[in-house]
């Protein structure tokens, strides 16, 4: 742990304190063994699903485009492993909805030939601008700290705005989890040339990558290898949840506020992950499309909390048996982390490419305790990163009166589930906020 | 295992430790120093009054929930031993019997269960039930029986040094000669006088306030904003006329000021949710107790200050938003719009 002698920055409004347990931290990355069959959802990403290009039957390499994108907001889909495509079908994927997937069954890891497989360090940049967002966009990649937006979106910064600033979230402020850590301590160099990549791109002279301090390694490394860059710094952060909402990272570093409804560009400001800079990197150096990332998995009764590198469309389950089976006292297995993950059903469910971590969680804290009346004690808004008053946007939703609700912004709420946590009467706060977000969105298609 | 056992339910996954049994119990801990010494200052008189409260608060809760509401008791969440504590603090401790009683029913039934029960009362309970006592028993109520520890129930009484200052002024002696009849301030910081129960120990009551504070179980905002004005006012009156105004220590440390300040306005069910609502609260708590005080015909003044307070708590609640993630911003894009208009009006 760091030792702070002075205050780190941090977001001004509202935030929470939940014990970290980041139990793999120390755990270095482990490919994950080529499962026998992979399935992989055509929509990973917001916006629309991608095109289906393939049929069943065919031979795939690892590599190949197997989904075109349909439209700007909407990604490439490649096969993550070589073999033959099986069945082409509607699956559950993570967040509990059906999609179509396409499913390959493995033979070898036979990989396109463009694709450059080896770990030397390719510094020089030598696409234009143009040529780098349309790379990216060619090789699928998203946002991978897990709302997995399409990248090459965020790098088409809007007519008239202008941004001064790029920064770099390596903040991980989710409990348990440590895919980004451990991509940090590894990758570190590729990140930085992914971010001069993203820094090109957008044609921007600074960025700051945030870091909370309980990560103190990773800062370290990046300022020993940033000592002579002057336009790329290092901040560290203090440990507060949610300081890796967006909104919540540019308050902290550079104490500007994106107006409601409105995007980091208005501030001047475009935001991306760090694993999704070090995505940028192998898409843009090595030609590799996003077909496997690092997933933490993890939980309290975990045998072995891990860190692997997974093909997409790989499992659940085989992430599960890797690190050591599922222990007996499982309740729920969360997609994500435990505050904004989703709970699954099903270990057959695949690795998409927003799946940061599995949590494995124990049942005595599975399942919600019992509720009582609401005590007033205004610890949901002292949460409230977005200076909402959550107990009164519950009390609105619950009565259906979504447009007062609206009055009060409930559409900024970014969903942290700050409130929940805080709530002593363990009121379902956001359950209701979610409910009343959707009555709206159901008015406004009347 | 079978995956159809998993529980699946929405985020977030994990919540913290702070549960409403968990909050009452902390503040029931709080309250165990000032107890303590009452015990050492009243004797058996203590003890005796604030079981026998307890005892009424929670079994009048259990049969108006089961009975009369026909609800599952709700007597399991703490919060009827903490207006029994509560309210046991703000009377004598030569109290009978059936006026503890009386009070209770009145704190549970009037003051919060005829309103839904925990979270719907608009008003302290145990406040509730002090006023209606003071104002239907005044003797009984303001009788105090005299600081150090009898362990025989019947005691001899005395004035509190607020009922000798109120007296004396009105009896035409200035506030110096006043001073002269009264404990010392060592006395009154760790509570050696006479009046109620649990308001007698500055000392202990600023335990419970640190614990409090320490547990997160309640913020800053209304014990020092209370304390603040209350500070500030009487130190004003104080320099404008020594010897008809006593000093500001002495008013913190007599009578309720400290045991409301930690205890009662920061009831979360009747104070404000938002920080900046708590702190209008506690100013609005501190000027009336003071104007209450000063000019007022009852000696103390905290109480009735309070339970006005609580009233204004809803009104508080819809002016004292919490300031918006985006709010500046949004100030910033106005001002802009503003500029933009004003160029293109000047030809
Ligand atoms: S979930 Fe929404 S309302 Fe609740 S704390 Fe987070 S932003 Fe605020
Ligand atoms: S945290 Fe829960 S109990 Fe407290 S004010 Fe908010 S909704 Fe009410």
């Amino acid at each position: 742990m760091a030792m702070r002698l002075h205050k780190h920055k941090t977001f001004k409004t509202g935030g929470i304190h939940p014990h970290d347990n980041k139990l793999s931290a120390q755990v270095a990355i482990t490919p994950l063994p080529l499962p026998k069959m992979v399935t992989i959802p055509i929509i990973q990403h917001i916006g629309a699903p991608a095109k289906i290009v393939v049929n069943r039957g065919d031979m795939v390499k690892t590599g190949q485009i197997i989904a075109t994108h349909e439209g700007f907001v909407s990604s490439n889909i490649h096969a993550s492993v070589s073999g033959r495509v099986g069945v082409i079908e509607e699956v559950m994927d993570s967040t509990g909805f059906k999609h179509m997937a396409i499913t390959i069954r493995v033979k070898g890891d036979d990989w396109e030939e463009t694709i450059d497989r080896s770990d030397t360090l390719i510094e020089e940049i030598k696409l234009t601008p143009k040529e780098i967002v349309s790379r990216i966009m060619e090789a699928g990649v998203v946002g991978m700290g897990g709302a997995a937006f399409p990248s090459h979106v965020k790098l088409s910064v809007p007519e008239g705005k202008h941004v001064d600033h790029l920064l770099i979230n390596g903040v991980e402020c989710e409990p348990y989890l440590t895919a980004d850590h451990r991509v940090m301590l590894e990758k570190p160099k590729e990140i930085i040339v992914g971010i001069k990549i993203l820094m090109k791109a957008l044609g921007v002279q600074k960025t700051i990558i945030g870091i909370e301090y309980n990560k103190a390694d990773a800062i370290e490394i990046f300022q020993q290898l940033l000592k002579n860059e002057k336009h790329i710094g290092v901040e560290a952060l203090e440990v507060q949840y949610p300081q890796g909402g967006e909104k919540q990272l540019i308050q902290a570093l550079l104490n500007r506020e994106v107006p409601s409804g409105g995007l980091p560009a208005d501030v001047g400001v475009i935001v991306h992950n760090v694993g999704t800079t070090f995505a940028v990197y192998e898409a843009v150096q090595k030609n590799k499309p996003l077909l496997e990332r690092v997933v933490t998995v993890t939980g309290k009764s975990v045998k072995q909390p891990s860190n692997f590198l997974v093909r997409i469309g790989t499992p659940v389950i085989d992430l599960l048996i890797a690190a050591g089976g599922v222990p007996e006292d499982t309740g729920k297995i969360v997609s994500g982390g435990p505050m904004m993950g989703k709970a699954i059903a099903d270990l057959d469910v695949p690795v998409a490419k927003g799946t940061s971590g599995i949590l494995l969680i124990p049942k005595d804290e599975a399942s919600r305790s019992e509720t009582y009346n609401c005590v007033h004690c205004g610890k949901c808004i002292e949460a409230c990163p977005m200076g909402l008053e959550p107990y009164r946007l519950l009390i609105m939703s619950k009565k259906g009166n979504s447009q007062r609700a609206k009055e009060e912004h409930i559409l900024d709420c970014i969903e942290c589930g700050s409130c929940s946590f805080v709530c002593p009467s363990n009121r379902p706060i956001l359950d209701y906020i979610r409910l009343g977000k959707t009555q709206l969105k159901k008015q406004k298609s009347v | 295992m079978s995956a159809d056992l998993l529980t699946v339910s929405p985020s977030p996954h994990i919540h913290t430790d702070l549960t409403v049994p968990q909050i009452m119990r902390g503040v029931i801990i709080a309250m165990i120093p000032a107890l303590l010494f009452s015990v050492y200052n009243f004797g058996l008189g203590a003890v005796y009054v604030t079981l026998l409260a307890i005892l009424f608060c929670v079994v009048i809760e259990y049969a108006i929930a089961r009975y009369l509401l026909k609800r599952p008791a709700s007597i399991y969440d703490g919060s009827a031993i903490i207006t029994g504590m509560l309210l046991a603090f703000n009377v004598p401790t030569n109290l009978p019997w059936h006026i503890i009683l009386i009070g209770s029913a009145v704190a549970i039934g009037i003051g919060k269960m005829s309103f839904g029960g925990l979270g719907n009362n608009p008003f302290n309970p145990a406040l509730v039930g002090r006023v209606f006592l003071l104002l239907s028993f005044p003797v009984e109520m303001t009788s105090w029986p005299k600081a150090g520890a009898t362990w025989s129930l019947d005691a001899v009484t005395s004035a509190t040094p607020l009922g000798i200052l109120k007296d004396g002024l009105r009896a035409g002696d200035t506030v110096p000669e006043l001073m002269n009849q009264m404990p010392s301030y060592t006395d009154f910081f760790f509570g050696l006088q006479g009046g109620s129960l649990g308001e007698m120990s500055a000392f202990a009551i600023l335990l419970g306030l640190i614990y409090m504070l320490y547990r997160k179980i309640i913020t800053w905002h209304i014990p020092v904003s209370m304390l603040a004005t209350i500070l500030l006012m009487t130190g004003i009156f104080w320099l404008i006329d020594p010897t008809r105004f006593a000093n500001p220590v002495f008013h913190l440390l007599t009578g309720g000021i400290m045991l409301g300040a930690v205890f009662m306005a920061t009831d979360y069910v009747t104070s404000p949710f938002t920080h900046r609502g708590m702190i209008i609260f506690g100013v609005g708590i501190g000027v009336l107790t003071v104007v209450i005080r000063l000019f007022g015909s009852y000696p103390e003044g905290v109480s009735f200050a309070i339970l006005i307070m609580n009233a204004f708590v809803p009104l508080i609640n819809s002016y004292a938003k919490q300031p918006r993630y985006g709010s500046k911003s949004q100030r910033h894009k106005a001002y802009q719009e503003k500029l933009e208009k004003e160029v293109k009006a000047t030809p």
